[in-house]
């Protein structure tokens, strides 16, 4: 019997190749006649104006944290929804259940809180 | 070794042939939407298959230009975003069961790339790892319309992450199992027990979020071509610039077997249980060969009475008979393979292979369904504006699915 994950490396490798595929024919079969035009940034047909590298909007890194609060409060979910019909069997429902509750309660007033502070408001 | 590289080759290659074809679907479907034409032009020989030769043209077309790399580019990390994006597209599809699993010697032979116990966070992970591609292609395209396509769209794949994770917690809940197999096997083979309805929110939930990880339409906002040219891709050309494309319809076409497999019974074939599909395959057999051989001489009649010869004047009269003519003979030696045959008995094997062709053909109808609504939804909705986005997101999905969440656990508690 074979290690459960060996498909899902020879998957990875399959489309590896696939993709290498596509990458090595279009550079050995296309045509390459870069002129200097042609190989500046785009926009719009106009000359570039600056470089695109400059400060950015401090929202996008902000969604980023926030998503990672919210994204491990998801993974911690994970194991107690798929045990959940378990506990219930056995008598343990009504603990399980208030326990979670708590959590999402939690969870529920870390939204409220960043709803409140206007951190998901987008101007 | 064999048996493994066929369920990955097998379900792979379905995968990759769906994409040219979803490609005409959606050129030939919007098209219809916005009454026109469509596609019709490319040939082979003079005949033009309705249009379903472009996907060819195509690709033969985006091969051979020119692969433009501009010299702003940070040339490492440009080459590899559209391989990290069509690769990661092609990845996730392992653990997607395809069939009742099979019991060959009394052992169980699951019909699905990778059996994993934990599909569905598999599935998640896999599916949050595009990001890197888009988010790689738009930094290192130094552009500005590309580096504001990539941010864009790794902010609202990140949003739409977590009401996704969110919502599939209560189908979790109900199954009871991270496995895909054993999610559907619990919805069993009557539409009424499939998890669409018993848990509708959690499912139209769940297609939003898929909408938006796939970037489609309502949500393209990072590739919305009247504000940003072409979002992270703007500077892509020839094959790499079709890389994105195709990973965007393998992303199409994982998701709608997500949608399908969570929410509406996966394999499950409506009404006939995998056990009675085993039991009356004979019958099975006959029926579906008749049907099949039916259908086809109905088509090809229909195109054969279609044939005028001065209609054009060329060799475009004779397409219909080019379709018509093998239609009409397949469907006739179907026919006749099926009265020769009658109901015949084929063993334990014959047994087990067609109920599993029919519950595949059952997934891949569901499947086609779904692709066909994100075609649909494309060519009918205008697109969201950025902070609609972020609002529905956040303020709506998010708090949507943790009450689906406390809903479903008090429910199953009292139940």
């Amino acid at each position: 019997m074979h290690h459960p994950y060996l498909p899902v490396l020879l998957i990875i490798v399959l489309g590896g190749l696939f993709a290498g595929v596509f990458l090595l024919a279009s550079s050995l079969i296309g045509p390459k006649k870069g002129t200097k035009s042609k190989l500046s940034p785009y926009e719009c047909g106009l000359k570039p104006v600056g470089n695109a590298r400059e400060r950015l909007d401090v929202k996008f890194s902000l969604v980023a944290m926030l998503f990672i609060l919210f994204d491990i409060e998801t993974v911690f979910l994970f194991p107690w929804a798929v045990l959940y019909r378990d506990f219930i069997k056995s008598g343990l429902g009504l603990f399980m259940a208030i326990e979670m509750g708590i959590f999402l309660f939690i969870l529920a007033v870390g939204l409220v809180y960043v709803w409140r502070k206007k951190a998901l408001d987008w101007r | 070794m064999g048996i493994i590289i066929a369920k990955i080759l097998i379900p792979f290659l379905i995968i990759v042939n769906l994409i040219p074809l979803l490609i005409w679907v959606e050129r030939k479907g919007s098209a219809y939407i916005q009454d026109r034409r469509g596609p019709n032009r490319a040939s082979f020989f003079g005949i033009r298959l309705g249009g379903l030769l472009h996907a060819l043209a195509d690709v033969i077309k985006l091969i051979t230009k020119e692969d433009i790399i501009p010299s702003q580019v940070n040339k490492p990390f440009f080459i590899l975003a559209p391989f990290i994006t069509l690769t990661i597209a092609c990845v996730t599809y392992a653990v997607i069961p395809f069939a009742d699993p099979l019991i060959i010697d009394g052992k169980l032979f699951p019909l699905q790339a990778a059996n994993l116990n934990v599909g569905i966070l598999y599935i998640l992970s896999m599916s949050s790892l595009g990001v890197f591609g888009v988010m790689l292609a738009g930094w290192s395209s130094n552009n500005k319309y590309a580096l504001l396509g990539g941010l864009r769209s790794s902010a609202q794949m990140f949003s739409y992450e977590i009401s996704m994770g969110l919502s599939l917690m209560s189908v979790v809940m109900i199954g009871g199992s991270l496995e895909l197999t054993t999610i559907i096997n619990q919805q069993s083979h009557f539409p009424w027990q499939w998890n669409f309805l018993k848990q509708p929110l959690a499912c139209l939930l769940f297609i939003v979020a898929t909408f938006a990880e796939t970037n489609r339409n309502p949500f393209d906002l990072p590739e919305g071509e009247s504000e940003i040219v072409a979002g992270y891709h703007t500077e892509y050309s020839s094959m790499k610039f079709a890389m994105f494309f195709m990973a965007e319809y393998a992303h199409i076409i994982i998701a709608s077997a997500l949608i399908s497999c969570l929410f509406f019974g996966g394999w499950q074939f409506p009404f006939l249980s995998t056990h009675f599909l085993r039991e009356q395959a004979g019958e099975g057999i006959f029926i579906l060969l008749l049907a099949h051989a039916f259908l086809f001489v109905l088509i090809g009649i229909f195109l054969l009475s279609k044939f005028s010869k001065g209609k054009y004047g060329d060799k475009r009269d004779y397409e219909v008979l080019v379709i018509g003519v093998p239609f009409t003979l397949l469907g006739l030696g179907l026919g006749f393979t099926a009265l020769f045959i009658g109901t015949g008995d084929y063993g334990v094997m014959g047994r087990q292979i067609f109920a599993a062709l029919m519950q595949f053909g059952a997934l891949m109808t569901k499947i086609l369904f779904f692709c066909w609504l994100f075609i649909w939804v494309r060519w009918t909705l205008p697109r969201f504006r950025y902070d609609q986005l972020m609002h529905l997101g956040w303020k709506v999905m998010i708090p949507l699915s943790l009450a689906n969440i406390f809903i479903t656990g008090v429910v199953l508690l009292f139940l």
